[in-house]
């Protein structure tokens, strides 16, 4: 139902020259992408931000209309901090709209602010379609790795992470499977008051509870029965690989982010 | 209370890579009174299908008309329609919340509007349908039953709203044998006492074989077949190429006639088997 609208977190498989990348070098990019948006300041920078982004999401052969749909669920964020920027910054009143002034400056951050969130939400988006979630948390771990030493227990973090990032799709599909055998009963989530509903989520929520309960049950005795004992040793099946195709993507994105940051 | 579709398809996710046609054009009616059972291949959309007739989900294109009314129309209330159309999940039991049986099976006619005192007798005669004491269990949490007791509370629940057409997506699955037939007979006895329409979804070709009087055979989103049990597997060749095959006794009538025996095929239970072969073989038993 609708919560399947949500693009963020989802994985669409492919063999674009950006799903081949190494999971890591995805991960730095979007670090560098973030690193940018919030060293950038003025249009041309954000234009050409933009464009770099756009050049990805091309590559990824993700159809664009796929791809902007990703921003639907967060757009009453995106709204309120455009708008909240837009009236509320002081400076050279442009024009006046009922009780809310709109200065020349209000515009501009608006509209900056507004970029920059857009780009946020696309190039994180961009790495969780093009890598799966294994692949994702074993960059993640390698990343990670290093710190072990001063105490993060990097392999643990990414068991856990693989095992939410598993789960949401299967819990989601559980509260739909749940909420319409409850709505066949003349259940109703919609209307009410605050309290109402509140209360009008005990069919859907202690049903999920017992089957989530359930499943980490089912799946802690699987993973027990087929030999997990923690990270200590373990191989993995698929090794990640940092190949020329990294090597050039890496190289290109710290060039740019040197550039433009500098730059603009 | 008849149900109507017409040139109904639903495609999940759609606009997205990963859209599915589970439905494709699909004319059908089904009318007061009758016992239909709907088989067909994982993935051919038989659930998908079946949430149409309550208004879970609503066509991508075409239309459904429950009783005359427009399902998808704006002023349909489908919480009306849902009250007259009951529907069943597969493992029913995972919709299980209430701390007592009462509370739970009295969920659906506590929504429907009804006083306490209808609603306690909608649970009494709802439990005793499936075959279970309203006494004993009535203030027990549902959470500390036997699989099969869950089962049973899952479709008196259903039942206590005293739908006028009862939906069951494999209410069996996971049974054992005699709680198979325990349920289904159960349902059977509804259907002839209270002359409610019962579609079936089932997996077992000897179960809607023994139970339905109109077969539907589903397949990649389409009907495929529609007629009485005998009539569908008639089509013995088109139900193989699905994987789906006929019923045990059936097919052992396919294959004495193919050993040159002349037995009718129109068989589906072991004791008409009995009486036919005996038949063809003069008499003796
Ligand atoms: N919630 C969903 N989201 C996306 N696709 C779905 C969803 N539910 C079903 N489908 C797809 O729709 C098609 C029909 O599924 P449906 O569940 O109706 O089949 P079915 O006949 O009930 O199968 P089964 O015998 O396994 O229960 C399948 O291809 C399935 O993958
Ligand atoms: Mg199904």
């Amino acid at each position: 139902m609708r919560f399947r609208n949500l693009t963020i977190g989802q994985h669409i498989p492919g063999d674009s020259p950006i799903h081949r990348l190494d999971p890591r070098t995805k991960i730095l990019g979007t670090a560098l992408l973030i690193v940018l948006l919030f060293s950038v300041d003025g249009f041309i920078g954000y234009a050409l931000v933009a464009l770099a982004v756009a050049a990805v999401i091309h590559l990824s052969e993700l159809p664009w209309r796929f791809v902007i749909r990703g921003l639907r669920p967060l757009m009453v964020i995106l709204l309120l901090t455009v708008g909240l920027n837009v009236f509320l910054t002081e400076g050279e009143v442009l024009f006046r709209l009922w009780f809310l002034t709109v200065t020349r400056e209000g515009l501009v951050r608006g509209l900056m602010m507004g970029t920059r969130l857009i780009l946020l939400i696309l190039g994180t988006s961009l790495l969780t379609l093009t890598t799966s979630p294994i692949q994702l948390t074993d960059g993640i771990e390698t990343l990670l790795n290093p710190f072990r030493r001063i105490g993060v227990p990097a392999h643990e973090l990414a068991m856990m992470m693989t095992i939410a990032l598993r789960f949401i799709p299967t819990l989601l599909e559980e509260t739909e499977k749940i909420m319409k055998a409850q709505m066949a009963r003349g259940a109703d989530f919609q209307s009410g008051g605050l309290m109402q509903r509140a209360k009008s989520l005990i069919p859907l929520l202690v049903p999920l509870f017992v089957s989530a309960f359930r499943r980490a049950d089912e799946l802690a005795i699987a993973m027990e029965a087929r030999g997990y004992r923690g990270g200590q040793g373990r191989t993995k099946f698929r090794e990640l690989r940092f190949g020329r195709i990294d090597a050039v993507a890496m190289v290109l994105s710290v060039a740019f982010t040197v550039l433009v940051g500098v730059l603009f | 209370m008849s149900i109507r579709l017409e040139n109904v398809s639903y495609r999940y996710l759609e606009d997205t890579p990963m859209e599915t046609t589970a439905l494709a054009e699909v004319n059908l009616e089904i009318g007061e009174g009758e016992f239909v059972g709907i088989i067909g291949p994982t993935g051919s959309g038989k659930s998908t299908l079946i949430q149409h007739f309550n208004g879970l989900l609503l066509p991508t294109s075409g239309k459904v008309w429950v009783d005359g009314v427009d399902l998808a129309h704006k002023d349909t209330q489908l919480r009306i329609i849902r009250q007259k159309v009951g529907m069943v999940f597969q493992y029913p039991e995972h919709q299980l919340f209430g701390e007592t049986v009462l509370e739970d099976v009295g969920f659906g006619p506590q929504n429907g509007g009804l006083p306490a005192e209808e609603v306690e007798q909608r649970v009494r005669r709802a439990l005793a349908y499936v075959g279970l004491d309203f006494e004993e269990l009535k203030d027990q949490s549902p959470f500390e039953l036997s699989g099969g007791q869950k089962r049973r509370v899952a479709i008196a629940g259903v039942l206590a709203m005293e739908p006028s057409v009862l939906i069951l997506d494999e209410p069996t699955a996971g049974l054992d044998p005699k709680g198979r037939e325990e349920i289904l007979d159960e349902i059977c006895a509804l259907h002839k006492e209270r002359g409610i329409t019962v579609i079936l979804v089932s997996h077992s070709m000897e179960d809607v074989a023994r139970l339905v009087d109109r077969l539907i055979v589903m397949d990649k989103g389409r009907v495929v077949l529609d007629g009485t049990p005998v009539e569908v597997f008639r089509e013995a060749d088109t139900l193989r190429e699905l994987g789906l095959g006929l019923p045990q006794v059936t097919e052992l009538m396919h294959e004495l006639k193919a050993k040159g025996l002349a037995v009718n095929t129109d068989i589906l239970t072991v004791e008409a088997a009995e009486e036919e072969i005996a038949r063809v073989m003069g008499g003796q038993r």
